[in-house]
């Protein structure tokens, strides 16, 4: 069965099993490899990709659920590696081994959304469903403050993000 | 002696000719099928919307490419019932069906040939309609494509098969008066109260019924299990901290999310996003306004206040005991569910306040767990995976802490409706957490 949606911007259509997860179909069949397979059942986050601008876990995402819905993966939240979230991710020295980091970034930049302000508590709850097997938590936080400042300071406090719902 | 016996049996046949007249429902002759150009556009759009609040295509439709045709189970405690065909199809459907017909089916629950239908159909609700509203139903429905489908025959368990026995269900269930407008009452709330008690027939699906079948009186809008979904109490019992009000249930009935309570899926999913999505926002309005009232008198402290001194609670029992169902929170659901407590948002679902936890009746925390909502369903452009891959033990787990971070005793009988779910959704348990 062909199910049809938007993936960085371009138009996907695949020809596979409505309940294939998502994971697959973004690696496997369009080619996207910046997103990660951990767990396969959604509690370590490292597969998360934007639909319509909030984070999924792509590991249990029936392909099916996101027909005509426009999903943005890592290779897609900026053009050239211009995102705050990645920039202070570089700067922070944020990754070690750098599996986790494109769910980690793709998690911090939907919650940057709802909260554009986070408090450490908001980033530790909002974050916790992320792993990171290299503890790299301190950077994370640190690199998602960094971001969170400079992004209020571009737009004025106003909400930003590199794709809406 | 002789003499008694027949008095007794002349008695005995009088009764029976005389019940045999007052059950008996003539037919109504068949006509041609009215042509299109007998009802104005308006007419056939009144009665789009009026079959969009009322919800029609659910019940009457089991393949898309076969609207209003029919054919859906409905399993009940006496047997199982179809929908029927209600395309203007001739013979499949009610092509042949007057406007007389077609009104006395609504406010009388007789079919055509004068058989009594099933109150599965609701026509206890539909007698509400007015004339004009059951005219433009006629007009849109004998306007649809003809389909030439005919729906499985009822499978119903004897005696309840035969039909004229719905005469005393009638008698002892059936007023058939409809409702009268409250002059104590704004007309945004009559006007809802006509839609949500004719056309929208809320309470068939949120009223328990009794052994009958029949919605029980005196139990309006109590809430009840209905098609494995329980639909939540919208009276002053309600089972969400943070009750509905006009602005929460406007929300909830136009984009299926409120701030508080939740998101439309399952079935409300599909009355809120296939057939609501058809009526005008004054329809919604009124809706809202006459569904808040259901409340009793309005809290006097603010909604917001409230969920914030609720969500805040809820934080400090989250940071908690570190319990196996608190890690499985932090992991799989806290990323998208967490909420401050100055502002929970509707697109994030804040579960200390949502109904599928705080109901009395855990089907639709489990339900939501298991199959997961796509984008068309809940709060629109929104998806939540399933979680099925996680074991029963998981989720009970799981779903008993969400129960205790929102103040509320464990639910009982957990695992035994997890596991009948499974099946009825044909799900092997999964035994994800046990392979290691």
């Amino acid at each position: 069965m062909s199910t049809e949606f938007r993936i960085n911007g371009q138009q996907a259509a695949v020809d596979v099993p409505e309940e294939t997860p998502l994971l697959w179909v973004i690696r496997d069949d369009i080619g996207f490899t910046g997103t990660k397979y951990g767990c396969g059942i959604g509690l370590c986050g490292a597969c998360t990709v934007h639909v319509n601008g909030r984070a999924v876990r792509s590991c249990i995402t029936p392909v099916s659920s996101v027909a005509d819905t426009e999903v943005t993966t890592i290779e897609g939240l900026s053009q050239n590696g211009e995102h705050p979230l990645i920039q202070a991710w570089v700067e922070a020295q944020t990754p070690q081994c750098g599996y986790c980091q494109p769910g980690q970034i793709m998690q911090a930049a939907a919650m940057l959304k709802d909260f554009p302000n986070p408090t450490d508590e908001q980033i530790d709850h909002v974050m916790s469903g992320n792993l990171c097997r290299c503890m790299a938590y301190i950077r994370i936080r640190e690199a998602i403050r960094l971001a969170a400042d400079r992004m209020r300071a571009d737009t004025g406090e106003e909400n930003p993000g590199a794709d809406h719902a | 002696m002789g003499r008694t016996l027949a008095t007794v049996l002349v008695v005995v046949l009088i009764i029976l000719a005389a019940l045999f007249f007052l059950i008996r429902k003539p037919s109504i002759a068949a006509v041609e099928t009215p042509a299109a150009s007998s009802f104005s556009a308006e007419q056939v759009e009144r009665g789009r919307v009026l079959a969009g609040i009322g919800n029609c295509a659910t019940c009457h439709t089991t393949a898309e490419d076969k609207p209003y045709a029919g054919g859906r189970d409905f399993p009940t405690g006496f047997g199982t019932l179809y929908s029927t065909n209600i395309t203007p199809h001739p013979e499949n459907g009610i092509g042949r069906w007057s406007r007389d017909a077609f009104v006395r089916s609504m406010r009388e629950g007789i079919a055509r040939d004068g058989s009594y239908l099933y109150p599965a159909f609701p026509y206890t609700h539909f007698k509400n309609l007015s004339d004009e509203d059951l005219d433009a139903l006629y007009a849109y429905l004998m306007t649809l494509e003809p389909v030439a489908y005919t729906p499985p025959e009822n499978a119903m368990h004897f005696p309840f098969n035969l039909r004229f026995l719905q005469w005393g269900w009638q008698l002892l269930f059936f007023d058939s008066k409809p409702i009268q407008p409250d002059p104590q009452q704004s007309d945004e709330w009559n006007r809802g109260a006509y839609l949500a008690e004719g056309a929208g027939h809320c309470t068939a699906c949120h009223s328990p019924r009794n052994l009958f079948g029949a919605e029980k009186k005196g139990r309006a809008y109590a809430g009840a299990l209905i098609d494995n979904w329980y639909a939540p109490a919208l009276n002053p019992e309600q089972p969400v901290p943070v009750h509905w009000d006009t602005d929460t249930l406007y929300s909830y009935l136009r984009e299926g999310r409120a701030d508080y309570q939740g998101v439309a899926v399952g079935s409300m999913g599909e009355v809120v996003h296939r057939g609501l999505q058809r009526a005008p926002d004054s329809d919604i309005h009124a809706l809202a306004a006459y569904l808040a009232s259901l409340a009793g008198p309005a809290k006097v402290d603010g909604a917001a206040r409230r969920a914030g001194e609720l969500i805040e609670a809820a934080h400090r029992r989250t940071d908690g005991d570190r319990s196996h169902g608190e890690n499985l929170y932090i992991s799989a659901c806290a990323a998208c569910h967490y909420n401050a407590a100055n502002n929970p948002m509707a697109l994030r679902a804040e579960l200390s306040l949502n109904s599928a936890v705080t109901a009395g009746d855990p089907t639709n925390l489990l339900r939501v767990l298991l199959q997961g909502v796509p984008a068309d369903e809940g709060s629109p452009g929104i998806v939540m995976p399933d979680f099925a891959s996680l074991s029963n033990a998981d989720i009970a787990s799981l779903a008993q802490f969400l129960r205790k971070r929102a103040n509320l005793p464990p639910w009982e009988g957990l695992d035994k409706r997890l596991e009948e779910l499974r099946q009825t959704l044909g799900q092997a348990a999964s035994h994800a957490g046990e392979k290691q």
